[in-house]
Parts: structure tokens; sequence; C-alpha cells
């Protein structure tokens, strides 16, 4: 049975997460002014095609390279004594805490309280015409699912083949793929909750819509 | 009611003015803006006899203003008088110009692209009592007057296909092409056909269609202006400008800012560009100015129509004129018009036999060989151009007496030794059946014989690693100097791929710049290429002598081009010369980068025409390898842009005449040289990780205000999109050029 009120009180205990920088390879490390407390931001842009601010530069044979922040957050600790010091792979430069927003908190939510059902090949996927009827008249939550139910159609060069579901009973909680697009293997296309757990999953995305404060 | 709507106009009128002067302090508009004022203050209280008169002094002010005023343009004026909502458009001009016209591009917003007008129209001309309706095409950019959906003119690529479609048509039906250019530049989208692609494209057929075309610019915006220009007879109206770049660009770019620039530094780049009609006059990229209106023609003008009416007629007449023979009446009558009436009195039958419509593209080819040769400095002296010359004629009689004349008996004679041959196989083979087998005359043990023994040796025996490498490639002749330096290199890639770091001397050097995980290419110099592949050591280089200069006396331009010679050894940014890839004699044109970017001006152009010249007089393959090419340089303005036509055509001559034309893209090549001369090849080729285009990615913001892919230029999206045929490795290329040589090409490529 899931504890939602011991995992939000986790998450409120501690709404961040904890990035640690650590040096690629070896080198030289140059500190680039930073201090505790500055706000650092993450890559940008459509593409995330800007990289995010930059941290550090590590220098290894004279090849002078850039450690960029991968989120964006508060800088909490520089190790500035190695400062122009030459160190290992790995070493800690610096910890950035990265406070999670609602989206986020959300995900950590459901990728424990739901079984999330994943595309075995990259395909076309397509629910069975019964259960698409289901979703289209009632909603994806409408559906109930168990074991070895027929509940794809797998279409690939044309050919079409049937997949059941596996894991364990309960009903659709969310649809991840849009029917007709191309589907990568492992990415998941069904998330199932118990029967009973619904009403306590949404109650609990309602209220991190509605009480989780972002610190960004 | 009259005294209501003159007072309007009049306002409208001083609106217009203001507007083009923008913020300039100037004591005209000034006065007319008082007076105006003081008039419509006192207006109420003046009686019916007063106001008449007053409006009427008011009118001769006006006009005795915008008189004086249109003396005072300055050519940034200019450009706010072309792109004012009131300035006359392609609409207006058909509605005004032509008796009668249909669209069949589209109509308003829905079209393939509304930027553009395609519309058949006639032009009714007197035979005595008889009227003739002669059809024309009429293609152009519509700016519309506010009309947003027209996107100010600026063309997708897919407008431009659809206007070559029309021009096509208009080849088919033998009826002649009137175009009008209001265009600011073309819209920079990659997606199919391509803005680049399609330019070039526009410019290969144009060059060759076989009916008159007329072109009229108004607004000339670089590359989007070519994508229609390319004319027998290019007009100008007066207060029009034709660019290489519009002014803002060209300030931009000057001033190395990535905001805008500053309204002065625009102002004296427009000046600096030589963009008006008396300018483009003078530098003899257009024929004839069509003199508007002071301040610009507008709607109202209808004189002025009917001046352009006349003036579209007399240069389609004299096109035909030149190229079909008229009567000797009509003929002398055409060219005395100048000085006549209306050209409408004369009849002029605008469709062409077929005599003269291979004269016309001769003509054509003619005209734009011969502007802007005085753009470069032809370093060399009498004697050598004289000797220059005399080589040519030699070469012509050498290549027409082998080539055209012992060539045609050679090819009968090796068909019949190659049928004789044959038919000695074909007995051979009948020995091989059982009564050969019986008087032991079989074939089948001697062909296993043929073999050489070093090649069964080296066939069925191992390698001997010990003794020393067995590499007989990726040895270089040419290394490049960045090999020499001791550090790592980390490679674009690596945090994708994860491509680990790689030494210099190792990179630069064994690897020839290639990264030995992700296959990445780094960029390497001209050199690397023009001794690694084109075995530049023992080539002749030709016409080194010509060298780029500054043709409009650009401001600062003589001292960058100094510094850019000196800097790399070269007069400008092409080198052609004459080598061997495989013991395959060929022509090849190198575009370097380091020399100002790459960008093509009147140097450039002249040593690439020449170079094809030289290509179709020698019978063999040209080679255009661009290093890299930021596009045309803007200093030299229209001397520059003029070179995407001229060296098309030049191009087009060479490939119709049966050569192999192969372009080989590395690092950036962007703009007017791939939207030309490079785009119009049908065999491009691309160095891998290199870069192709249209316009950068900050271009593509500030015009269509839309962010693109980080990889949106790179040479795998080029060839997905079907702009290139294929992505070469950098250490395999003169292996691929070799087979290309082999595999692809015209008639005329006599070494197979």
């Amino acid at each position: 049975m899931l504890n939602v009120k011991e995992m939000l009180d986790e998450l409120n205990a501690s709404p961040y997460e904890e990035i640690e920088i650590r040096t690629p390879h070896t080198g030289v490390v140059d500190f680039v002014g930073l201090a505790p407390g500055d706000r650092v931001a993450g890559p940008s842009g459509k593409w995330l095609e800007r990289p995010g601010t930059l941290l550090a530069n590590l220098t290894r044979e004279k090849n002078k390279k850039s450690i960029c922040a991968t989120q964006k957050g508060q800088v909490m600790d520089i190790q500035t004594a190695l400062e122009g010091r030459f160190v290992e792979a790995g070493e800690r430069l610096m910890t950035i805490r990265h406070f999670l927003s609602k989206e986020e908190v959300i995900g950590r939510i459901l990728k424990k309280a739901l079984h999330l059902f994943c595309a075995p090949e990259r395909a076309k996927y397509y629910f069975v015409p019964e259960i698409d009827a289901k979703i289209k008249a009632g909603g994806e939550q409408s559906v109930k699912v168990r074991e070895g139910l027929d509940m794809f159609i797998v279409s690939r060069m044309k050919r079409e083949t049937a997949l059941s579901y596996t894991g364990p009973q309960g009903i659709i909680y969310a649809v991840y793929f849009q029917q007709g697009d191309n589907v990568d293997g492992g990415q998941p296309l069904i998330g199932v909750c118990p029967e009973n757990q619904l009403t306590l999953i949404q109650d609990v995305v309602n209220r991190v819509h509605g009480e989780w404060e972002e610190r960004d | 009611m009259d005294i209501d709507k003159r007072t309007r106009e009049l306002a409208a009128r001083l609106t217009y003015i203001r507007d083009i002067f923008g913020q300039r302090e100037n004591a005209s508009v000034a006065l007319l803006r008082t007076r105006l004022e003081e008039f419509l203050e006192q207006a109420p209280h003046l009686g019916m006899r007063e106001l008449p008169l007053q409006v009427a002094r008011l009118e001769e002010l006006f006009a005795l203003l915008e008189g004086k005023l249109e003396g005072e343009l300055s050519p940034m004026d200019r450009v706010r008088i072309v792109r004012h909502p009131q300035r006359i458009c392609l609409k207006d001009i058909l509605e005004n110009v032509y008796d009668n016209y249909t669209e069949i591009g589209g109509q308003d917003e829905w079209s393939i692209d509304p930027g553009i007008i395609i519309a058949r129209a006639t032009i009714a001309r007197r035979m005595g009592k008889k009227t003739v309706h002669q059809s024309v095409m009429v293609v152009g950019q519509e700016k519309g007057h506010g009309q947003e959906f027209r996107n100010a003119g600026s063309i997708k690529p897919w407008g431009n296909a659809n206007a070559l479609y029309y021009m096509r048509v208009a080849e088919i039906e033998n009826i002649p092409i009137h175009t009008y250019v209001f265009t600011p530049g073309a819209f920079p989208v990659e997606d199919y056909p391509g803005a680049a692609q399609q330019i070039a494209k526009n410019l290969y057929v144009m060059s060759g269609l076989k009916v008159p075309i007329i072109s009229v610019f108004s607004e000339g915006g670089s590359g989007g202006a070519e994508a229609i220009a390319l004319a027998d007879r290019r007009l100008m109206l007066s207060h029009g400008y034709y660019s290489v770049i519009s002014p803002e660009g060209a300030a931009a770019i000057e001033g190395g800012l990535k905001d805008k620039a500053t309204p002065e530094l625009i102002e004296r780049c427009a000046e600096r560009l030589r963009i008006t009609a008396a300018d483009n006059l003078e530098l003899g990229f257009i024929d004839r100015v069509i003199q508007e209106p002071p301040l610009g023609a507008r709607p109202e003008h209808y004189d002025f129509f009917r001046q352009l009416r006349r003036e579209v007629i007399r240069a389609t007449d004299e096109v035909v004129d030149a190229v079909e023979g008229l009567g000797p009446l009509r003929g002398m009558a055409i060219r005395r018009q100048a000085r006549s009436a209306d050209p409408q009195d004369i009849f002029v039958r605008w469709s062409l036999g077929q005599a003269a419509r291979t004269k016309l593209v001769d003509r054509r080819h003619e005209k734009y060989r011969a502007m802007s040769r005085t753009a470069c400095r032809d370093n060399r002296s009498l004697g050598a151009r004289i000797a220059s010359g005399l080589e040519g004629l030699l070469w012509a009689a050498h290549s027409t007496l082998r080539h055209d004349f012992l060539a045609r008996y050679k090819r009968r004679l090796l068909g019949l030794l190659e049928a004789a041959e044959a038919e000695l196989r074909a007995l051979r083979q009948g020995l091989d059946g059982p009564l050969g087998r019986l008087l032991g005359l079989g074939a089948g043990q001697q062909r296993r014989m043929e073999v050489p023994p070093e090649a069964l040796e080296r066939l069925v025996s191992l390698s001997c690693p010990e003794d020393c490498p067995c590499r007989l490639e990726d040895t270089w002749v040419y290394v490049s100097p960045k090999s020499r330096e001791d550090r790592t290199q980390t490679c674009p890639n690596s945090s994708t791929h994860g491509c680990l770091d790689l030494w210099g001397p190792d990179l630069f050097g064994e690897f020839a710049g290639v990264c030995s995980h992700c296959g990445h290419h780094f960029p390497l110099e001209f050199q690397w290429y023009l001794y690694n592949v084109f075995d530049f050591a023992s080539a002749f280089e030709f016409n080194r002598e010509l060298e780029s200069r500054n043709p409009l006396d650009y401001e600062g331009f003589d001292l960058k081009l100094e510094q850019a010679k000196c800097q790399t050894g070269l007069g400008c940014s092409c080198i052609t010369f004459e080598t061997r890839i495989e013991g395959i004699a060929t022509i090849v044109a190198v575009l370097a980068s380091p020399f100002r970017g790459g960008t093509v001006g009147a140097a450039e152009g002249e040593k690439l025409i020449r170079a094809a010249e030289r290509a179709m007089l020698k019978r063999t393959p040209l080679i255009l390898y661009s290093h890299g090419t930021a596009g045309i340089r803007i200093q030299e303005g229209t001397c520059g842009v003029i070179q995407m036509p001229r060296v098309t055509m030049a191009v087009r001559r060479y490939i119709e005449a049966g050569g192999l034309y192969l372009v080989l893209y590395d690092t950036n090549s962007y703009a007017g040289p791939v939207a030309s001369f490079l785009g119009c090849s049908p065999y491009q080729f691309a160095v891998r990780s290199s870069n192709i285009g249209f316009a950068g990615p900050g271009v593509i913001r500030e015009t269509t205000g839309v962010d693109v892919p980080p990889k949106y230029h790179r040479a795998f999206s080029a060839l997905s999109r079907g702009h290139i045929q294929g992505i070469w490795d950098r250490r395999d290329i003169k292996k691929n050029l070799h087979q290309a040589l082999l595999t692809m090409g015209g008639k005329n490529l006599y070494y197979r």
C-alpha cells in the first residue's frame, strides 16, 4: 500500500536534489569566482543547446575544458582549496542544490506508485479497438488491465502484431504515447496503478499542484 | 467635399515625406508642416472663395518643395521609399501597365507563396487599324500595401520554384518574360527545395531560357533579387536600390555587432555600398533608369505607369530586334525610339524563331560576361595577355581537331575493332565446347594463367608487420601546423559520443584531423587539400595575377584587403590550377576561407569563369572545392552580387558543352556562392562535419523569428534534404574524386 503521507513528508523534508560536481578526468582546476549561495542556471534553449552556467575550468595537457551546470540551482559549497591544483578524476569540486519543481515531484511520486509498461521495440503502437473505444468514451482510467490482456497492436514496417500486457492488475492511470507515432524501445507506454489507489494518487497529485512551493 | 479630400491628400503627402526623411531635421519638411497646420487652423474661418485658393497655393508649395527634397535624398532615404507601404507594387503595375492579366500563381493569401505573383498578361499594340494582343509572363515579388501575408516580398524557396516553373512555361509558349524585383532578400529557410539551392536552380535555368527576359528593379535585395532578375535587359526605377545586402545587414557586419547598428552607421553603409539606380547604371549592371516622380512613384502616379509601359515595351522590342533581325526600317525606328514618342507605334512580334532563340542565349551570356571585368586587378603584362589569348586560340584549334574531328573517326574505328573482337570471343566460346576440348583448343585453363604472378603473390601471402608498418594510406604530403602543438584536443561530440581527448600530433598528423572515435572532422587548412588531394606541388596554377581590388572605393577596405593579401599570400580567395587526379587531367578551383572568409568578389568570379572556360577548351573535368565561403563580398556591392549569374552562366555553358562540374563543400559554405554556381552543380558532395546553407542561424532568427536546431546546416541535414549527393571522409576524398571522375559527368570527358 502506498504511504502517501510518508512520501510527501520525505519530499517536504528535503525538497531538493543535491548534485555533486566532480571532475570528469584529471587536470588543474580553475574556479571562475562562484561563491556559496550563488544561483546557477542549467542548459537552456529549445534544444538545450546553450550550456549552463560555467562552474570551473579543468586543464589537462594544455586543453582547457569547461565544466558547466547541468541543472539550475544554488551553489552550496566549493572546494576552493583545489584552486590551481592538479586533481584526480572524480574529485568533488562543488555541490549544487537543485530545488524540485512540481513536475519533478509528481514524476517521483508516480515513479514509485505506478507500474510502467514499456515498449519492447521501436514501432508504432495502437490500442486494440475495444480498449481504444473505451478510452475515447470514458477516459484512460476507465480501462482495467490484467496479465495477458491483449492491449496493443504493434505496427512495424506495415506488419502488425498483437502485444499483451504483463504486470500487476490495475487501471490505466496515464498514457505516455500518441497513437501512430513511433515509440523507441524501452519508453513507457502506459502507467498502471492498483484500482484502490487511484483516488489516493490523484489526491497526492492535486495536493502537489496546490501546495508545493517552487523555490527557483 | 473636394477641399476635404485635397487637404487629406496633402496631409498624407506630408506623412509620406516625414516617413522618408525619418528623424532628420529638414527646413523644407518643417515649412510644409507649419504651413499645413496653419491652413488647418484657419480653414474653418475662410470663405468658400478663399479656401480653394489657399489649397491650390499649398499644393503648389508641396510640389515645389517635393522637387527640392528630391535633390536631397540620401541612399538610405531611397531604401525607405521602396519599403514604404505607399510605394507602387506589382499589383499596381499589372493593373496600370498591362491591358489585361490573369494571376496563375495563386491568389492573395491562397498561394503557395503570397509574396510572389505570377500572371499571364497582355499588352495591346496597334498595327494600323488592327489591335494585336501580345502575351507576356509576368513574374515578380509582391509587397502589397501593408499586406502582412506577403511577407514584404521575401520569397520562400517554393515560391521561387513556382516562378521558375512558369518561366519554363513561357519558354514553351515562346512568350517574353517580364520580371519585377520588389524583394528585400530571400526567406532563408533550408526546407526543400532550399533557399540557396532553389535560387541556384533559377539562375541556372534562366541563363538558358530561350525567350526575352526583361527585369525591372525596385528593391533588389541580393540573392532574392537574382532569383528572377537574370535578364536580357535590366531596367531600374530611379528611386530603387539594388544591393548585395541590406544597409542594416552591412552595418551590423561592419560594426561587428550582435545588436542593431546605429542609424548613422547604416546611412554610411548605404552610401558606401553604392546601391542607387544611378550608381548601378554607372557600374554597368543595369541598362536604363526609369525616372519616377519626385520622392518615388505611388499608385496615383498614372503618368509614371504610362512611362513604365513604354519602357518595358521598348526593352522587349530591343531584345527581339537584336536577335531576330527586323526589317531595316523598323530596326532603325526602334533604335531611334529614345527620341520618338511611343514605341507602340512600331509593331514587333515577340515570338522568336529557332535561330533567334539560340542567338538570344548567346547574347545574354556575352552581356553578363562583359560585366564587372574592370572590378578586379589584372597584373599581367601586355605580352602575357597576348600570349594567353594565343594559347587559348591554339587550344581551341587543338581541341576541335583532336576531340571533334579525329575523335569521330577514332570512335568509328574503335567501334569496328570492338565488334570484331566480340566476334572472335564468340568463336572462342564455341571452341570451349566438346569439339574444342577434343582438339585441345579450349581457353578455360589459359584464363587463370593470365593473372600476373606479383598480384597472385599479394593476394595469397600474409603481410609481415614486423618488417615495417604496412601503411599504404594515411601518409600525408602536407601535415597541418596544428600537429606541432603539444596539447590534446576535445571532440565537440565527446559529451554525446564519449570521444576521448586526442593528442594534437596524432589528431592533426596521422588522423588527418578526424576524431578516431566518432569521425568528426576538425577543420584543416586549405593547403592540406591542395597538397594531399590535388597534388598542388606538381600542378600548374593559372590566372594567379588576377587580384581583388576595391571597385567601390569602400572606405577602409583597401587596408583590409592588403592585410588579407599579406596574411595569406593570395591575391584573392580563389586559386585555380590544372592538376592530375590519379592520372586524370583536371581543372580545380579552390575557394580559400582564410582570405576574407572565402568571400566572392569580382576577381574570384573572373577566375572561376576563366577556369570553366579553360576546362571547356581543354575538355577536362572542373572541380570546385569550397574550403569555406561566407558569401558574396559585401564591400564590392553589386560587383560581387553580379558574380552569381555570371559564374552560373559560365558553368552552364561548360556543362552544356559536355563537361563534368563537381562541387565539394568543406567547413562552412553559405549565401551567394551556394545560391548560384555552387548550388547549380548536379554533383555536389560535402566533406564530413561541414555546414551548408543560405544564411547562418543568427540571420535566420532575425529574419524569420524562428530558432533553428543546432545541426540545421550540417552536411547530413543537407543530404537528407536532397541538397547534396553525398558526404565524404576527408581521408577518402582523392579516391572518391577519382571514382566520381570515372562514373559521372558529360560527354566530353575523353579520358574514359
